[in-house]
């Protein structure tokens, strides 16, 4: 069993904070962590490593400095690991980056299943799990929440809004997972010695093959046109008293207010 | 906190106890409290993050016997919760025995579960009648042939139910009175080995305290540790070494509660400032992170000591426990003040920090214990000059 997981590193804070004259994000003095959703995608690798054999190998994309969330997968067990880097990769969008991936794992070769985060708390997209999986052809599953492998078949169960849905495909295969699917173990003493006095290598744009017309701004579609933070939402009021009260009281506010 | 000029490996130890700690812990800690629930589930997760074996040294699955890596891991924890932070203590005090005294055979069979994690140990030396003054013991271990039978009762005995692996005192031959004590290593699960009640404590409450009681338990002569009469040294000799980690628990209690009393003074606006702007606020403070940081030191200093190799310690050990639990009372006495009515409230966790800090002045040598021999080595250090 081959495993490859796809991970980010992203801003410790779910709050970013945007620099309001440039538009971009304010990352100074942000410490940078795993992806939450991708390290439930390092831990149910682990599992089902642990259960079936094999190997899990952790790539991502992003400079020099994602290494240390490399180290961090290699602490929680991780086989093997790699960077993609190169600076003709900057300004990459989700279509970009799901290509590089892509590159990046054929050049890897062997794989089972692609484990990837649901989403990025930086980004939001959703969307380089499936773009990785539509580059390489394979199934895709999003929003894996339990995972049971059959053979060379695996039974998914996905945590949709108003139900649960149970699929099945053959593999290879790409799932994105949810946090509710496992609890990610914390690093092991013996994996934090092993990280630390690991090499990470590093691949290249031309070391994945990869297009220089599909990578980087070149090869992303998405323009930004604006990046703003939205005017903080006025806080609430709570009515108190009895519900005849509430209610008269709510409707002389509505009036006041012209809204009814 | 002061550069103490770790290795990277002291470093690195630190940072994951305490991202157990924060994520795992302090989530639970009152609930722990609250239920008097001994904390298997955070046991496991030191297990698995290799934590269990920092004392014990690589050939025995450790990760290298080294006093200092295994007291800031037990600081940070209990840095969150002092009852987690003893339960993870004890076992090293439950197993130190064996480490020091064991045969080869012995070490082989117990410290490499030890070290995994998979198994607790548990030391058992108070009894009713003999706390302070151990020559008291009237647990009584009898010849017979091969084996050793066992009559008595270990009293307060942390860990005491959870563990499996339990060295405990008794005396062979009481004629003798010190030199008649005997140390056995004894298994839980053994004939005539059980269980007394648990323990309703003032503090560290998800620990587990009971009684260990002894009724015609036979056991094999080749679960002595050391030899039949050495039984006080081998206690002895265990606390010495495992003193500073009780240093580091109290270290850690207390900067759990300046931890505390900080982000509270911070926050908490009175007269129309937050009140850490106070100087009367500021001196209390001021006084609690200087006496930890000395108590501190004194910790590090010691168990740098022995890890370097150093003989006699036993004034040290003494002193650095003293300094430190007598820190964490005071410490956590004046977080429960600066925070006030809510200090008080159990809601806030101060209080079960000034609860849990009370225990340090008492178990492994009640501080006028630690006075005594502290006492003792001047006398005897001055008849050396």
């Amino acid at each position: 069993m081959d495993i490859i997981v796809c991970i980010k590193q992203v801003p410790d804070t779910t709050e970013v904070k945007i620099n309001p004259e440039t538009n971009t994000l304010i990352r100074e003095g942000v410490p940078s962590i795993i992806n939450p959703f991708d390290e439930n995608a390092i831990e149910e690798a682990l599992r089902l490593r642990e259960k079936h054999g094999g190997k899990v190998t952790v790539i991502t994309m992003g400079p020099p400095q994602a290494k240390e969330a490399l180290k961090q997968a290699i602490a929680m067990g991780a086989d093997d690991v790699a960077l993609v880097s190169d600076k003709a990769f900057a300004g990459s969008d989700t279509w970009a980056t799901s290509y590089t991936l892509a590159q990046t794992i054929k050049k890897i070769g062997r794989f089972d299943i692609i484990f990837c985060g649901k989403q990025a708390i930086d980004g939001d997209t959703a969307q380089v799990g499936p773009g990785i999986a539509e580059w390489l052809n394979i199934p895709q599953i999003t929003f894996a929440v339990k995972v049971e492998l059959q053979g060379d078949k695996i039974k998914v169960e996905r945590l949709l809004e108003e139900a649960n849905e149970v699929v099945e495909v053959p593999l290879p295969c790409m799932l994105t997972v949810v946090k509710q699917i496992n609890e990610p173990r914390v690093s092991s003493l013996k994996g934090m010695m092993k990280a630390k006095k690991t090499e990470i290598k590093t691949f290249s744009a031309a070391d994945v093959d990869a297009d220089p017309l599909k990578t980087g701004h070149n090869g992303s579609p998405t323009r930004v046109v604006k990046i703003f933070t939205p005017p903080p939402k006025g806080g609430g009021e709570m009515l108190c008293g009895s519900t005849e009260e509430m209610v008269s009281s709510l409707i002389s506010r509505l009036k006041e207010r012209k809204t009814i | 906190m002061l550069d103490y000029g770790f290795k990277e490996e002291h470093t690195m130890i630190r940072e994951l106890v305490r991202k157990i700690a924060v994520e795992k812990v302090m989530p639970v800690r009152a609930e722990l409290d609250e239920k008097e629930q001994f904390p298997w589930e955070i046991l496991k997760v030191l297990a698995e993050a290799d934590l269990c074996g920092l004392y014990i040294p690589e050939e025995y699955g450790g990760f290298g016997q080294s006093v200092l890596a295994f007291c800031i891991a037990t600081e940070e924890l209990s840095r969150v919760c002092g009852g987690v932070g003893v339960t993870f203590a004890a076992s090293a005090l439950g197993s130190t025995p064996i480490l020091i005294f064991g045969t080869e055979e012995q070490k082989r069979k117990y410290m490499p579960e030890i070290a995994a994690g998979k198994k607790l140990a548990a030391f058992g030396l108070t009894e009713a009648n003999a706390g302070s003054d151990a020559s008291g013991l009237e647990t009584t271990a009898v010849k017979d042939g091969d084996y050793y039978i066992l009559n008595g009762t270990k009293q307060w005995i942390t860990n005491g139910g959870e563990a499996e692996i339990y060295s405990v005192i008794a005396m062979t031959d009481k004629k003798k009175g010190a030199r008649g004590a005997t140390a056995f290593i004894i298994e839980k699960g053994t004939p005539g080995f059980d269980f007394g009640k648990k323990e309703k404590k003032m503090g560290i409450r998800c620990s587990a305290t009971r009684e260990l009681v002894f009724q015609n338990c036979k056991v094999h002569k080749d679960q002595i540790l050391g030899k039949e009469g050495m039984g006080f040294i081998v206690a002895m000799k265990t606390l010495d070494l495992t003193r500073p980690g009780i240093g580091a628990q109290a270290v850690g209690i207390a900067q759990g509660a300046l931890d505390e009393a900080i982000k509270y003074a911070k926050e908490r606006v009175q007269f129309g400032k937050p009140i850490i702007s106070i100087q009367a606020v500021q001196h209390m403070l001021a006084n609690m992170a200087t006496q930890i940081e000395a108590s501190r030191a004194l910790v590090y200093s010691v168990a740098k000591a022995i890890d370097n190799g150093a003989k006699d310690y036993t004034k040290e050990a003494s002193m650095a426990k003293l300094i430190a639990s007598d820190t964490a009372m005071f410490v956590t006495t004046e977080a429960v003040q600066i925070m006030g009515g809510y200090g008080y409230m159990r809601e806030y966790p101060v209080e079960k920090m000034m609860r849990d800090a009370k225990i340090t002045q008492i178990y492994e040598g009640t501080n006028q214990i630690q006075r005594n021999q502290i006492g003792l080595s001047l006398i005897k250090e001055s008849a050396r000059k």
